[in-house]
Order: structure tokens, then sequence, then C-alpha cells
């Protein structure tokens, strides 16, 4: 084990990095759902139901966030495709203007 | 002044009873009067670690029925002075405790000039962990360099804000302090472990300690004594080092972050 670690490129061997990635989502999600507004868990069950009528995806592949800006709450809303999704992408961006315009119409916006 | 303070995770096993035992035996070292609370109830195991598990008659359940006094059933430690043990029950199960009854043993605990109890919380995030930190004014959030853990721990900060005492009465928030467990430089230089700044940047709380891992947390625990009583391994002294934060010296260095230099034969067949 040792005689390959030692010449193996240290780059390949980064999974700390993918932790760290993988994490800054998870925590992500995790605060805007206990700051933001109560609704929120909700909403985004909600538009994840709608995407996942058009494309086969995770629960962890759309992230909400609300952001401040001067004075106006944002609705961020991040959509991962899985890799072999192209050909739905169509779908699902039809998918995510439809969120969209369904999160406007919650947050009153 | 009583300050109470809950060692919490969410996840089981990263060492939050190992943290309490050492957390609370430094304090008493110090000359404040401590008492270190089990609240594990059902799964009882701090009075393992302190070594005090043959002299356990009561325990927290009865003290909150209010079947034994607090002097009956405080454990007073052989080792150090103003140190004592309120243990968790073995038999009973966590719907046992309630806010009324934890309330009454702290008011108590209060009366009897205690300086700090140190509160050990159950793993999870259900009723258990809840009771342990309901009355907390710090928290040691204890974390192992591992996504579940690091991932429990934001959970748990989530908790102290909006489910602790203080948070409910609208008073000054908890404070957080991140205490990383089981951490493993060599690990970390291999870029397969989480690094200090890693959690640091994640979890956004100011950082209290790093316990490195350690061979000699399980000889301690096999004899029953807190590893801080143990001055020349890194462990003790790292958990020495959080104390002397916790009590104020904040600016003070971490150590244990760096892995021992290898040599050339151990890089290649280690
Ligand atoms: N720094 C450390 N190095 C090595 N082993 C550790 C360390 N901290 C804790 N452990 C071990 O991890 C296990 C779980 O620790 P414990 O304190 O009981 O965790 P928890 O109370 O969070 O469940 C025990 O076997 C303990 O000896
Ligand atoms: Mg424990």
């Amino acid at each position: 084990m040792g005689f390959f670690k030692f010449f193996q490129s240290s780059k390949e061997d980064q999974s700390a990095k993918r932790a760290k990635d993988r994490l800054q989502v998870l925590i992500a999600h995790q605060r805007t759902d206990r700051t933001g507004p109560d609704y929120l868990p909700m909403l985004r069950q909600d538009i994840l139901d709608v995407i996942k009528k058009y494309v086969s995806v995770g629960d962890d592949a759309l992230s909400v966030q609300v952001d401040q800006q001067d004075d106006c709450d944002v609705l961020e809303l991040n959509i991962t495709l899985p890799e072999d999704a192209e050909a739905t992408a169509n779908a699902l961006s039809v998918a995510k203007r439809r969120a969209q315009e369904r999160a406007q119409e919650a947050t009153g916006a | 002044m009583t300050k109470t303070i809950v060692v919490t995770s969410g996840k089981g096993g990263v060492g939050k009873t190992t943290t309490s035992a050492s957390i609370a035996t430094g304090l008493a070292k110090r000359g404040y009067k401590t008492v270190v609370i089990d609240f594990d109830v059902g799964l009882r195991n701090l009075d393992l670690v302190m070594g005090c598990e043959r002299r356990v008659v009561y325990d927290l359940v009865n003290l909150v029925n209010q079947e034994s006094s607090l002097h009956q059933t405080l454990i007073k430690d052989k080792r150090i002075e103003n140190l004592y043990i309120l243990p968790a029950s073995q038999t009973r199960d966590k719907d046992a405790l309630t806010i009324e009854g934890i309330a009454r043993v702290m008011h108590k605990l209060k009366k009897s000039d205690f300086d700090y109890i140190i509160c050990d919380s159950p793993a999870g995030i259900e009723k258990g962990a809840k009771m342990a930190l309901y009355f907390a004014d710090e928290a040691i959030v204890t974390t192992n360099p591992e996504v579940s853990s690091v991932r429990d721990s934001d959970r748990i900060l989530g908790i102290l804000q909006s489910e602790s005492k203080r948070s409910k009465m609208n008073e000054e928030p908890v404070k957080e302090h991140l205490l990383i467990t089981r951490y493993n430089p060599g690990r970390v230089k291999d870029g397969q472990m989480l690094s200090v700044d890693d959690i640091v940047d994640l979890l956004a709380i100011p950082l209290l300690g790093i316990i490195p891992e350690s061979p000699t947390v399980l000889d301690c625990s096999n004899e029953g004594k807190p590893v801080i009583l143990d001055d020349d391994s890194e462990a003790g002294q790292a958990y020495s080092d959080a104390i002397d934060r916790l009590l104020g010296e904040i600016t003070k260095p971490h150590r244990f972050m760096e892995a021992p230099k290898k040599g050339f034969l151990s890089r290649l067949f280690g």
C-alpha cells in the first residue's frame, strides 16, 4: 500500500476536498431551512416534485436560498442536472421557469 | 455565578463523554467547584470514564424524581478536590427526565455554589439531547473531521439557537465553542481528511481546541482516568490548552495540528 501511495500523485487522493464541497451545500441547505421563511422547506419540496416530473434527480439536486439584496429578499434556486440529462434539459428549463414563477408568487414578489 | 456548559454533537461516538470528563476534571484541578452530569439516561458511561462506576448508588432520575437528595446522589471524585459526578440511570429511559425536574436539580446545584456544571449530552437531536442543552450558557460542540459529524454539529447549532432556554427567553445567545476531536494530521496532510480550517470555515464558530487521535485516550478509559490527568499525552495537553481558552486565554496557539515528519522509508512502506 505505502509503496504505491508514495508514487501516487496526491491530487488523485483529495477526498477531503469533495467532503468539503458536499458539506458546503448541505450546510447551506440546513441554514436556509432554519433561518428562511417558515414555508421554505415546503416550497422546496414542491419545486423538487415538479422537477422530478421531468427529470430523475435526487433530493439534493435543488438548493434554495434566500438572500437579502437592498431592501428585498431574493429567492435563489439552483438545480443540478444529472450527467445524462442533456436530453431533458429543455424540459427542465420549463420546469425551472414554472418553479420560479410559483416561488415569486409565494414570496409575493 | 454558576456557569452551565453542555458538551454536545448530534452524532454519537465523537468524544463527548471523553471531553466532558476531561473538561470537568481540568476545571476542578484549577480550583473551580465542578459537577459533571451524565444525561445519557439508559446508556450511562461517564461513570466508567471517570472510574467511579462502583460507587454509584443513586442517579439523575432518582434526583429528578426526588427519591434521593443531592448530597446522596453526587459522587465525590477521589483524585481531584472540588470535582463531583452525577451519574445517569442505567435502567430508565430518556422519558424519565422532564425540564421541570432538571430545572429543580440545576437550582439545587447553583445553591450549592458550584462554579461549573458540565452536561454530557447523549447522541441524537431528540429529546435527550435537547434536555441536556436546554439550560446551557455555553456549548462545546464536539466534532470529528468527518462529513456526518460536521453536518450534525451544524444541526445542533441550529437547536442551540432556537430551542435552548436562552433563545426561548430572548436572552443573550448560548456561547458556542468548536472542539475538533480525533484529529489525524497525517491524513489531513494526505488530503484524506477535512482540515481544521475546513471545519472552522464550514461551521463558522470560534475554535476552542483540537484533540488529536491518540491511543492514550483508550488506555485512560480502560483505567477509568480522564485523559487530561495524563500530562505526558498529547490529548491530555490539548485538553489542558482548551481549558485555558475556555477560561479566557483565547489567543493561546493551537498545537498538534502538524503531522510528524516521516522519513523516506516510512513514507515508502508505512
Ligand atoms: N482523541 C481521541 N483519540 C482516540 N480515541 C478517542 C478520542 N476521543 C474519543 N475516543 C474514543 O472514541 C470512542 C467514543 O468516545 P466517547 O467519548 O464515548 O464519545 P461520545 O460520548 O460522543 O459517544 C471511545 O472509545 C473513546 O475512547
Ligand atoms: Mg457519551
